[in-house]
């Protein structure tokens, strides 16, 4: 079996030997160097493919040459009313270097729809019950020249608490409600511009949840349908897709929606940062000297300025495809993209998993980490990165490592405290929670207002955050908590601590025994393991 | 006496309640605001001349006594409205609330009382401010109750003190205890907001205590906290 599962299947997939090099673990905002144990499987994410040469043209083109839906062009008439939908800082992660891809296509579609005599156009980004991007994002993400002209009246966050501002559009035969933003709905014509970082971004999820309010939600985002989602990276598998789709089939049925997507690649860093998205035993000694130089000073700097630090680094995606026209054979095609870029055969599932958190979840650009979001990277995010099955075992041992620190960002995350000092110690039981308090959370006059007047997660957010854990915490079977530098905040999380990775995995080893497989997957990465 | 009226059949259907202070929370005028109204609308040119210039140069003075004690701030503060009469105070309110409180309401505070209300808290303002001069006020808002402060009248003229008790400080929070207990309410799932240090202990009584526009020292006791902080303005 061992070696039948050591049999190298990908260039993205190495083994450890004796002679191999220690590898980089990114834990919260420091970079480790750790030794890994002999036969150790280790994922790298796939080299990225090759951008396309001419971003704006591809653009154009996908926008002159729909699918199943007429040009762009013509479908616009003088006077007619346009909405502009755009994802939200969440994606791409971390923000990409500007321009940003929103920005191109937001500057060929303006352009395009002033010389149709369209000027009645807004422009919202769909932040669901995210955050609302403080301004200085807003024109980081669309340029100064679009900022200066829209915002802040035509240009503005999608607001989930506007009682003027939202709109009932139906209700599925799952009696599933459906209220969306009320501008984009009474649109003539609403247009989406997506980025598909992820195959569980996009395709109907856009608007049908990017746009809408609590009620409309909470309908999906629950313990159970997350727990049915086998996994959120699958989307022929996961609940949650097919409760969203439903709901998408209502928009289809009553809003004139022309999608615009567009895949990237994972080129996550170039430059100063590129020896994270490398194998350690290619290092070259100028590689080896990047590396020495960020660890030194990132030993030397305060916590907070690490973080400022890294959050100031962009990404270098660039885009690989776009498509316009009807949302589901757009979204069909741009997945094709994604799974392209990511998807990774992996031979065989593993005992034990090892996987660093780093300083950034889509949750938490431009601040903390806090421990609720090292859960959902964790549990939910990393654990879900599979198509067929998981790449740990049921009842296998999930290292992470990270220091969980116990600290919150107050402006953006407000209700998390409450959840995670008030809640979490009382259960953690995610249906339990949603019964007894999520109404409480999302209904909080506070909360409300720093959601509606400030930079706050919705009240109800930390409940989502925990059920998006679910399904990981249905199938691991333990979690321990490498370089934790506290005992509390693991056990309100339910796990075990361990001092340092060698510590965790001699634990790990004691549960499930000495000739336990042990898989990393190696972070920076985003991946869809094909588990044979 | 306090300004409150409260259907006892309502009461039965309330189990919570959100605690509001006014100044600074919901409207963005203070005390000496209103203290200066009064000054300029005095009998006579001269009076009011003079009465304004003797507010306006007793700012200073407010402002380190505020800092010091809220209880000695409110003792050298009302003590400006010796002399006044209640009729004229009275015959002023509206005209008060129209030119200087109804502006000055925060925009998000009638978002913030309309959930509140839409929860089924009771609303109930507590202020170290004027009874006379903030009851329009409270109508407007929709407030359910109100406490505020009293000035002592003799003959119908101000002696520039306050009757028993003094809201301030740690008297809000004695009222509103004394009250839960009256009106049978649960301050474990009640809310309250504040702007100012001074009110810590009308925060601490409830379960859910907010900062509203706090100054330097409520924000920084609500981060330690872990207390919301909201910005009305």
């Amino acid at each position: 079996m061992a070696l039948a599962l050591r049999r190298k299947l990908h260039e993205s997939v190495i083994y450890i030997d004796r002679d191999s090099a220690p590898r980089i673990i990114p834990s919260g905002e420091d970079f480790l160097l750790e030794d890994l144990p002999v036969g150790t499987r280790v994922i790298y994410p796939k080299p990225p493919i090759k951008g396309l040469p001419n971003r704006e043209a591809a653009i154009r083109y996908a926008i002159n040459h729909p699918l199943d839906c007429d040009p762009l062009y013509a479908q616009l008439e003088p006077g007619m009313r346009v909405t502009i939908a755009v994802d939200d800082i969440s994606l791409p992660l971390p923000p990409m270097a500007t321009p940003d891809v929103r920005q191109t296509v937001l500057e060929i579609l303006l352009d395009m729809l002033a010389g149709h005599g369209v000027t009645d156009v807004h422009i919202v980004i769909a932040n669901s019950l995210h955050r609302k991007m403080t301004p200085a994002e807003m024109k980081r993400m669309v340029g100064a020249k679009i900022f200066d002209e829209f915002y802040p009246d035509r240009y503005y966050n999608h607001d989930a608490e506007d009682p003027d501002g939202l709109v009932f559009i139906g209700e599925t035969p799952h009696k599933e409600p459906l209220r969306l933003n009320r501008r984009a709905a009474e649109s003539d014509l609403l247009i989406y511009v997506n980025i598909n970082l992820v195959p569980m971004d996009g395709g109907h999820k856009s608007v049908a949840v990017g746009l809408c309010d609590y009620e409309s939600l909470r309908a999906h985002h629950e313990p159970q349908t997350i727990r049915d989602s086998d996994s959120y990276f699958d989307p022929q598998r996961s609940a949650l897709n097919h409760k969203v789709t439903r709901l998408g089939k209502i928009v289809d049925r009553t809003l004139n929606v022309f999608h615009i997507e567009t895949a990237l690649n994972n080129r996550m860093y170039t430059g100063q940062m590129d020896f994270l998205l490398k194998n350690e035993d290619d290092f070259t000694s100028f590689d080896r000297m990047k590396f020495e130089a960020v660890r030194f000073a990132m030993s030397k700097m305060p916590r907070a300025a690490k973080r400022k630090l890294l959050h100031s680094i962009p990404a270098q995606y660039e885009m690989i495809a776009c498509y316009a026209g009807r949302t589901e054979p757009v979204h069909e095609k741009i997945l094709q993209k994604n799974f392209e870029q990511y998807s990774i055969p992996i031979s065989g599932q593993c005992d034990i998993l090892i996987t660093g958190i780093p300083h950034i979840s889509p949750y938490n650009v431009n601040s903390i980490l806090n421990p609720l979001l090292v859960q959902v990277m964790g549990l939910g995010y990393f654990h879900n990165m599979y198509r067929g099955k998981p790449l740990l075992k049921k009842g296998g041992v999930l290292i992470l490592h990270h220091p969980c620190y116990d600290d919150f960002d107050h402006e953006f995350h407000p209700s998390y405290i409450e959840f995670f000092n008030r809640l979490l110690p009382e259960t953690r039981d995610a249906f339990t929670l949603r019964e007894r308090y999520e109404r409480e959370f999302a209904e909080n006059p506070s909360y409300i207002q720093m959601y509606r007047r400030g930079h706050a997660y919705h009240g109800a957010h930390p409940f989502f955050m925990w059920y998006w854990g679910e399904n990981g915490r249905q199938h691991v079977g333990r979690v321990i908590v490498a370089g934790a530098e506290n005992a509390h905040v693991p056990e309100i999380l339910g796990w075990e601590r361990a001092d340092n990775l060698q510590e965790a995995i001699a634990m790990a080893r004691s549960y499930m025994g000495r000739s336990a497989e042990i898989t990393m997957l190696h972070q920076p990465v985003i991946a869809v393991c094909e588990v044979e | 006496m306090t300004a409150i009226d409260v259907s006892l059949e309502e009461l039965k259907f309330l189990r919570a309640a959100a605690f509001y202070d006014l100044e600074g929370t919901l409207v963005s005028t203070n005390l000496v605001h209103t203290l200066g109204f009064y000054a300029r609308n005095q009998p006579g040119l001269w009076r009011s001349f003079k009465k304004s210039a003797a507010t306006l140069l007793s700012i200073p003075l407010f402002a380190v006594t505020d800092q010091y004690s809220r209880q000695v701030f409110n003792t050298l503060f009302f003590k400006r409205y010796r002399g006044e009469t209640e009729d004229r105070l009275r015959f002023f309110a509206d005209e008060l609330f129209e030119k200087v409180l109804k502006p000055a309401v925060y925009p998000g505070a009638f978002e913030l009382i309309t959930k509140s209300r839409q929860l089924g808290l009771r609303q109930v303002v507590v202020t170290g401010a004027l009874d006379i001069s903030v009851a329009p006020l409270m109508d407007y808002l929709g407030i359910d109750d109100y406490v505020a402060n009293r000035l002592e009248f003799v003959n119908g003229v101000a002696t520039g003190r306050l009757l028993p008790p003094v809201l301030a400080a740690a008297t809000k929070a004695s009222w509103i205890r004394e009250y839960a207990e009256r009106e049978g309410i649960n301050l474990n799932d009640s809310y309250a907001y504040s702007d100012s240090i001074s009110d810590l202990p009308m925060l601490s009584v409830v379960g859910h205590p907010a900062a509203v526009n706090p100054d330097f020292r409520l924000r920084q006791t609500a981060l330690h906290h872990h207390w919301p902080i909201l910005d009305l303005r």
